[in-house]
């Protein structure tokens, strides 16, 4: 990570030896237009990730912790995402979303409404919610997975209890299950930010960040820059704000790591 | 009062195949990508072309399997795949159980920023450690081998997994090792008789998961391994797109065949699996 540093503050095109120059990288970045474009999509990676995930994993993990009919297989159902490698994902929604044959079209188009058919991943405006879809379909059942894990240490009597005295399912849930899974929420905003700025792989099979950088991301800009521009300094500049960025997360979540062992 | 109640009862009755029926759309959808790619994969690119998404397939045919098997390469790239992943999470189980043993067991200086570093080091975005890594490699001559990706693998899933193993081994009461010392017994011998036997259980959660992710690695095998032929599943796939960009059908034939591995683990081991998910968050 240091060399990376060191990096970021230098030109450097892999053949020569790198050439110290200072801020120039970031002052560079300041002004590059790509940079601002995949630092905000990740910001909205960030705020689908910490929200649609979330409530629906919770959703479904309320409804299949009770025993409903085929809960198993619903729950395995969810969790069959998480298996596939994100280049499989990847590969598999770029069919889905195939302008001329793909599924999602040749839907819209059956049911009568082919004004909605279009080049999902062709087109600047879509692309990105588009790939952002695939990582949600992902992610809600890993979200599952820890509410699920999180709802078998709730005080059972504690629900019965808020029933008796008259709380619908609604207000018994929010005022009693929701607090004692509080701590698992924590966690899950956490692993949802880190991820968000993880994106990688589904971007760069899918689009590799296009068309003309609508859907890149940070950490397919550090790829591209430096692997296949061969502009390491500058490459390593942008790693830098991704480090940035995820350290300021990681040491909140650590100092309320901390806090908690010191009451322990 | 009798009529009121059996009202409710329908009125629950109603609630809960509501439920049932939403949930069953829900999971529909869920798992539409897979079918549609087991659907096309047997199917022939120009009959979908020609007859549409929806048109029932004439025939069955396992055409994109061979294909995807022999000229898309899948027989090279899923051996491949087995020889970065087996070793690197052989390595990494054994080397975090130790450093876990010794972080759990032992109080020593700069114990726990050691134990933070380790929750910093796996919550990190990998990508900025692109350059870095490549720098790395290619100056100890191991770009393009497996013993660098190898490495790279169990250097970053080593602080994960003794994050968790120590987790773990710290529910372990210690008077068992007191014990086990007096009767003279070498620490070494502790970790490999009692510890490694009491924590097995979080040994096999964690081997299915740390399977699952170093055999689904895109991004190391992308900056480590440059030639086609080393190749694991993942970026061989990524490049089959390249080549048979026209025929949808061999690349989902492709991609099916190179998640059965990770499926079998899913299928057979699934409640390890979903257990090691959380592992890491229950402290």
């Amino acid at each position: 990570m240091l060399y990376t540093f060191y990096l970021s503050l230098t030109e450097w095109d892999m053949f020569t030896s790198p050439t110290f120059v200072g801020l120039a990288n970031f002052r560079r970045l300041a002004a590059d237009p790509v940079f601002h474009r995949s630092l905000l999509n990740n910001l909205k990676w960030m705020v689908v990730f910490i929200t649609v995930p979330i409530a629906a994993g919770l959703s479904l993990a309320m409804v299949l912790n009770r025993k409903v009919r085929g809960s198993t297989f619903f729950k395995a159902s969810f969790f069959m995402p998480m298996v596939l490698s994100l280049v499989v994902a990847g590969l598999v929604w770029s069919w889905l979303y195939n302008p001329a044959h793909g599924l999602i079209n040749t839907v819209l188009r059956g049911i009568g409404l082919p004004q909605l058919a279009r080049g999902w991943l062709a087109n600047a405006s879509t692309v990105m919610e588009s790939i952002i879809a695939v990582g949600v379909w992902r992610q809600v059942g890993y979200v599952m997975v820890f509410y699920l894990a999180g709802l078998q240490s709730v005080n059972k009597d504690l629900v019965d209890a808020s029933r008796v005295d008259g709380a619908g399912s609604w207000k018994s849930f929010r005022h009693v299950v929701l607090p004692q899974l509080a701590p698992i929420t924590t966690v899950v905003i956490v692993i949802s930010i880190i991820d968000s700025l993880r994106v990688f792989a589904l971007v760069a099979v899918m689009t590799d960040g296009g068309p003309h950088n609508a859907s890149n991301v940070l950490a397919n800009y550090i790829y591209l820059t430096g692997f296949q521009w061969y502009q390491m300094g500058y490459a390593a500049a942008i790693a830098v704000v991704l480090f940035l960025l995820a350290f300021v997360f990681i040491v909140f979540y650590l100092s309320r790591i901390a806090r908690e062992e010191d009451h322990a | 009062m009798p009529d009121y109640r059996s009202r409710r009862k329908v009125r629950k009755k109603i609630v809960s195949w509501i439920v049932f029926f939403t949930v069953l759309l829900v999971t529909t959808v869920w798992l539409t990508p897979i079918l549609v790619a087991l659907f096309t994969s047997v199917r022939d690119y120009d009959d979908i072309i020609l007859r549409g998404f929806f048109a029932l397939p004439e025939e069955v045919s396992f055409d994109s399997y061979f294909a995807a098997w022999r000229q898309g390469r899948m027989r090279q790239y899923l051996p491949n795949s087995f020889l970065i992943t087996l070793p690197a999470l052989g390595a990494t189980l054994l080397l975090s159980s130790l450093s876990a043993y010794a972080i759990s067991r032992f109080r020593f200086p700069g114990r726990r920023p050691i134990y933070y570093m380790f929750i910093f080091g796996m919550m990190l975005p990998l990508q900025i450690l692109m350059i870095p890594v490549f720098g790395l490699s290619n100056a100890m001559g191991l770009y393009d081998t497996y013993i660098g990706l190898i490495a790279i693998h169990t250097a970053f899933f080593l602080g994960f997994n003794t994050f968790v193993l120590k987790n773990y081994m710290s529910t372990v009461p210690p008077q068992i090792f007191d014990s086990a010392h007096i009767d003279g017994c070498s620490e070494l011998r502790i970790w490999w008789q009692i510890m490694l036997p009491l924590t097995l259980p979080a040994f096999a959660a964690l081997a299915t998961l740390l399977f699952t992710w170093i055999f689904n690695d895109y991004l190391w095998a992308l900056i480590l391994v440059r030639t086609g032929d080393k190749m694991p599943v993942t970026t061989g796939l990524a490049s089959l797109q390249g080549e048979f960009v026209t025929d949808w059908t061999v690349i989902m034939a492709g991609s099916l065949v190179g998640t059965i591995p990770t499926l079998m683990v899913f299928v057979f081991l699934q409640r390890y699996f979903i257990e090691g998910l959380t592992l890491g968050a229950n402290k």
